[in-house]
């Protein structure tokens, strides 16, 4: 078993493509601030396991994607993801040895800090949103980690 | 949890990382500096928003199944009483439309005497609002039209009972737009009853509106229509906004607080129609969504 994982870059491509369907999916406007950042788990889960093939050029492409599917200025989510990723390259070996507790823990910093600069580059370019946008995301998205990473790693190490 | 790695030494390397990341940042900030400052890179959105636009329809498509679903499912017998209910509705409609067809010959001869231009009018077309969420920042909605039924960027949408937004970036099948309602939303609007201008902010709450820029002593009562001034030009004259619906006139501030609903349903809206002026050309700064006109004192 090697981190050649039996799910290859079509699965990848799939996986990115679902959380965006995920992202740009209608709710209900109550629950709607606390749609988790999708996109972010996944590129992040991706650099865990796979850092040599999914690197930053791959989380600044999706992160325009993401900028033209939203709407926001073009290249707010392409330098957030980026440099989440990097981060999250930069101590992937430890991140693997994590328990899934401090895993999740870990993610929930990578997410604070990015929702932190959507808002501080919201902040330069003078756009105003109510702050449980930028906080609810953080919520649901700890709470589903644990279960998004397991979901993708029973589905690459299914055979 | 994770794969044991098959060589973590092989692992770590990756060529010129940080290189990269910095590269990468500065492009991503030229970029935003870029698209803030002059909006010429709709030819590169409406590339990539031609990429996304297949999986928008994907996500549509569930919502678009079940109101065909409720559609055909329903009743012979409420069929026949929403036809009923409508048909009166239309002559009730029909009758008033009498009279403003009156109205507006007066209105023209009136025009004439005072030598004032006449008021714009233009086409009108009905779009739908695809079940497609976005911009968790702003207080958007995705259209099904775009460029190609020539929306152009800044026109401006009602639904029957008043003003919704206006167009913020069209791509070629679809284009965004932003409801009247968003925190940087301002629009310029007067009162129907004395003609009274001032400007409505969004608040981010769809049934509310800010007038933060009128003075105590202005001649303002609750239930007062507002409708769009036209001034700026990118709202045709004459159309509903909202009813105040709160004053509240503290002495010591120099501005009232005042409180008013939007007319249209912001959040409840299914279809939109979109308003074709003369000159599409004339977009302006008045309604912009660029966070400079929306200082509050």
């Amino acid at each position: 078993m090697s981190s050649r994982s039996s799910i290859g870059t079509f699965g990848m491509l799939m996986s990115v493509l679902a959380a965006l369907a995920l992202t740009i999916m209608p709710l209900p406007a109550a629950i709607e601030s606390f749609r988790p950042d999708w996109i972010m788990m996944m590129l992040i889960y991706w650099a865990i396991v796979a850092p040599q093939k999914y690197s930053v050029g791959t989380a600044w492409l999706v992160g325009i994607v993401m900028d033209v599917a939203q709407g926001t200025m073009l290249g707010q989510h392409a330098l957030t993801m980026c440099l989440i990723v990097f981060v999250t390259i930069r101590f992937h070996l430890q991140m693997r040895v994590f328990p899934l507790t401090q895993l999740t823990l870990t993610v929930m910093a990578m997410l604070c800090v990015y929702q932190f600069l959507l808002f501080w580059i919201n902040g330069v370019a003078g756009v105003t949103a109510p702050a449980i946008v930028y906080w609810g995301p953080v919520i649901t998205g700890t709470l589903i980690w644990p279960v998004l990473s397991m979901f993708m790693n029973g589905l690459r190490f299914r055979r | 949890m994770a794969s044991q790695s098959s060589s973590n030494a092989n692992a770590v390397r990756i060529p010129a990382l940080g290189l990269r990341v910095a590269a990468l940042m500065l492009l991503s900030i030229l970029l935003m500096v870029y698209d803030d400052r002059n909006q010429q890179l709709d030819t590169v959105r409406r590339a990539i928003g031609a990429a996304v636009y297949p999986l928008q329809i994907v996500v549509d498509t569930p919502a678009r199944i079940w109101g065909w679903l409720v559609d055909s499912s329903t009743s012979r017998n409420s069929l026949e009483l929403e036809n009923t209910r409508l048909k009166i509705q239309q002559r009730l409609t029909r009758a008033e439309l009498q009279q403003l067809t009156a109205l507006e010959a007066e209105n023209a001869r009136l025009r004439d005497l005072l030598e004032a231009r006449d008021r714009i009018t233009g086409d009108i077309r009905v779009a739908g609002i695809m079940s497609v969420d976005t911009n968790p920042f702003r207080h958007s909605i995705v259209l099904d039209v775009g460029s190609e039924d020539r929306v152009y960027d800044g026109q401006s949408l009602i639904d029957a009972n008043g003003v919704v937004g206006q167009v913020l970036q069209t791509g070629l099948k679809t284009s965004q737009a932003i409801l009247i309602s968003d925190p940087d939303h301002a629009l310029p609007v007067e009162v129907n009853r004395n003609g009274l201008r001032t400007i409505a902010l969004g608040t981010g709450q769809f049934d509310q509106l800010d007038l933060p820029y009128l003075p105590n002593n202005a001649d303002l009562e609750v239930g007062d229509v507002l409708v769009t001034s036209g001034l700026g030009g990118a709202f045709p004259p004459g159309y509903p906004v909202a009813v105040v619906s709160d004053i509240r006139r503290v002495p010591q501030q120099p501005f009232a607080e005042v409180k008013a609903t939007p007319s249209a349903a912001l959040n409840q809206v299914r279809e939109v129609m979109l308003i074709w002026m003369d000159q599409p050309e004339a977009s302006s700064n008045e309604a912009t969504t660029d966070g400079e006109v929306v200082e509050q004192p």
